[in-house]
């Protein structure tokens, strides 16, 4: 069975249509990329999956999360799915963390929620054991001070570490990343997407990457999906996206970040 | 500088603090005696005189510290409770009942206190010191919880909470465990000065006769009192109206600087 299923797809705002009609599907294990240029519509479309719209954004279509519908269920109707079936990671790590709480405190709600699901007690050892855990499985050095730390003590590309491991915590099939790299340094970003790429394996997660940058999403993506102002332009395996473009705006895409490696020079 | 006032206003309101406390069980002069002589000046047995009945001031302004603190805190608690818990309620709700909740807070708000006290007092047919409590604070939790709503609204369209809300946290978490703490630095300063405002509303109240009623001698009624004779005796008015605006200036000192101090701590996160 499908883990994600979106068909026909649309967001509004005011009768404007800012998603139209967007067909995903995704397996369980799957990794598929969506693509496209700041302001096509991906964010909005990963944010409907989850039935997390912005105020005043309505969306309609289809969409079934482990064969459950989201669009038009209210919110306690989705609440159990969220985290269970699905996670996500933000673009900004220095967004997705509350200022005024601790990491290791931040980190404790997913695992506790879990927990609870499954039936586990869990003990204040358990739970330091899992912050820790969950903080070695993101390749964090020391777990022990990161912990204790506030979100504006530790590095970005340590924040978005720890903003993997919550939405590892939370125990999801299908992990949605949202333009993960795009803040942080050129080399932070390699290691977060090595990271990403390994987790999904070990984990046997489906990933739903979404990124403006071709090229990264054809380093961990089988599928892609390219989108350009709220509709779905391009699909198929990566490679065929990738090699042969359909479509112009995939090759403008391809040739604007062949550009930018250019200028960059060999090596980046 | 800035740390200079915050440091004078919170020892003014401590000391303010302490002489209420103190008249409960003590004052120089019980309040009743009127032996001290009509509209005497300041002297060693009544060091700010006494009032046209021969009461002695320096008591009754005593015991007016304690209702203006009891009724500034107590409408302070009253609408930031009520405020709050709306503002919160409003910063969730969807479009239609949001737009309702917004629009009776408009109106609520263009009532005058003076008139919601009023009504206050006619519903309960007595005025005293909890329908100057309830009516000062029916008139605070509109402001409070229009302000509340707002920034309420600005947390909730955080990432952070997004992200709480994608691991399957429901609203009430979301609400103790972001919005509360996201919104208390700025909703403690607003109390702050709301409380100042509060104190100047019960004088109002008293001073019209819709606070508490005699033999509490609250600063207001002191005034009223006093005003008749301000020419011949002018410490009447001299004492209790330096009291209030002393009080109340401690109290701004004490919100300025306790914003200052929100706002470096919030600078350090950045
Ligand atoms: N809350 C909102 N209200 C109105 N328009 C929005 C809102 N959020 C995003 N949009 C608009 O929707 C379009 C798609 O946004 P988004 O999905 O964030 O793009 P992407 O993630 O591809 O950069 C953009 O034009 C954006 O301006
Ligand atoms: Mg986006």
């Amino acid at each position: 069975m499908t883990l994600l299923q979106v068909q026909g797809l649309s967001v509004q705002a005011r009768g404007r249509a800012l998603v139209e009609d967007v067909d995903l599907t995704l397996a369980p294990g799957e990794r598929l990329g969506l693509v496209g240029e700041s302001g096509s519509g991906k964010s909005l479309t990963a944010l409907a999956v989850l039935g997390l719209l912005p105020p005043g954004l309505t969306a309609s279509g289809r969409v079934l999360l482990d064969g459950r519908p989201v669009i038009g269920q209210p919110d306690r109707a989705l609440v159990p799915l969220r985290g269970a079936v699905a996670a996500m990671v933000f673009q900004d790590p220095r967004m997705a963390l509350d200022p005024l709480m601790r990491l290791g405190d931040q980190l404790a709600v997913p695992l506790r929620r879990r927990a609870a699901r499954e039936g586990r007690s869990m003990s204040r050892q358990d739970l330091r054991a899992a912050q820790v855990a969950a903080l070695e499985r993101v390749a964090i050095a020391e777990p022990a001070r990161i912990l204790d730390a506030w979100p504006h003590q530790v590095s970005g590309g340590q924040r978005q570490r720890v903003a993997i491991a919550m939405a590892l915590a939370c125990g999801p099939r299908l992990l949605i990343a949202d333009e993960p790299t795009t803040a942080l340094d050129v080399s932070t970003q390699a290691e977060v997407m090595a990271l990403l790429d390994r987790l999904v394996r070990d984990e046997g997660l489906a990933l739903l990457f979404i990124s403006h940058d071709l090229p990264v999403v054809a380093g961990i993506a089988d599928r892609v999906t390219v989108m350009a102002r709220g509709r779905v332009v391009e699909e198929g395996p990566t490679a065929q996206v990738f090699h042969a473009p359909a479509q112009p705006y995939t090759q403008g895409l391809i040739a604007a970040a062949r550009r930018l490696d250019a200028a960059l020079g060999p090596g980046e | 500088m800035r740390r200079l006032t915050f440091r004078l206003g919170l020892v003014l309101l401590g000391l303010a603090f302490a002489v209420a406390l103190t008249t409960l069980v003590w004052t120089p002069w019980p309040v009743e005696d009127m032996s001290g002589g009509r509209l005497a000046g300041p002297s060693w047995a009544h060091w700010a005189g006494t009032d046209r009945l021969g009461r002695d001031s320096l008591s009754q302004v005593m015991i007016g510290a304690r209702i203006a603190l009891m009724v500034g805190l107590g409408a302070t608690l009253v609408g930031g409770l009520i405020g709050t818990v709306a503002g919160v309620l409003a910063g969730f709700a969807q479009r239609g009942l949001d737009d309702a909740l917004a629009a009776a807070l408009d109106i609520l708000i263009a009532f005058p206190t003076l008139l919601l006290a009023m009504l206050v007092v006619a519903a309960s047919e007595t005025a005293s010191l909890g329908t100057a409590i309830l009516a000062i604070g029916l008139a605070m939790s509109a402001i409070i919880a229009r302000l509340v709503r707002v920034v309420s609204k600005r947390v909730l369209a955080q990432d952070y909470v997004t992200a709480a809300r994608c691991c399957g946290a429901g609203w009430l978490r979301i609400v103790l465990t972001h919005v509360l703490p996201n919104i208390a630095p700025t909703l403690l300063v607003a109390l702050a000065l709301q409380f100042g405002l509060a104190v100047i509303a019960e004088a109002s109240l008293s001073y019209l006769g819709l606070g508490a009623p005699p033999p509490n001698a609250s600063w207001g009624q002191l005034l009223q009192q006093a005003q008749a004779t301000v020419y011949t005796a002018p410490l009447g008015v001299l004492v209790p109206g330096g009291a209030l605006v002393l009080l109340v200036l401690a109290i701004n000192f004490v919100a300025d600087g306790l914003r200052d101090l929100l706002d470096d701590s919030a600078e350090v996160r950045e």
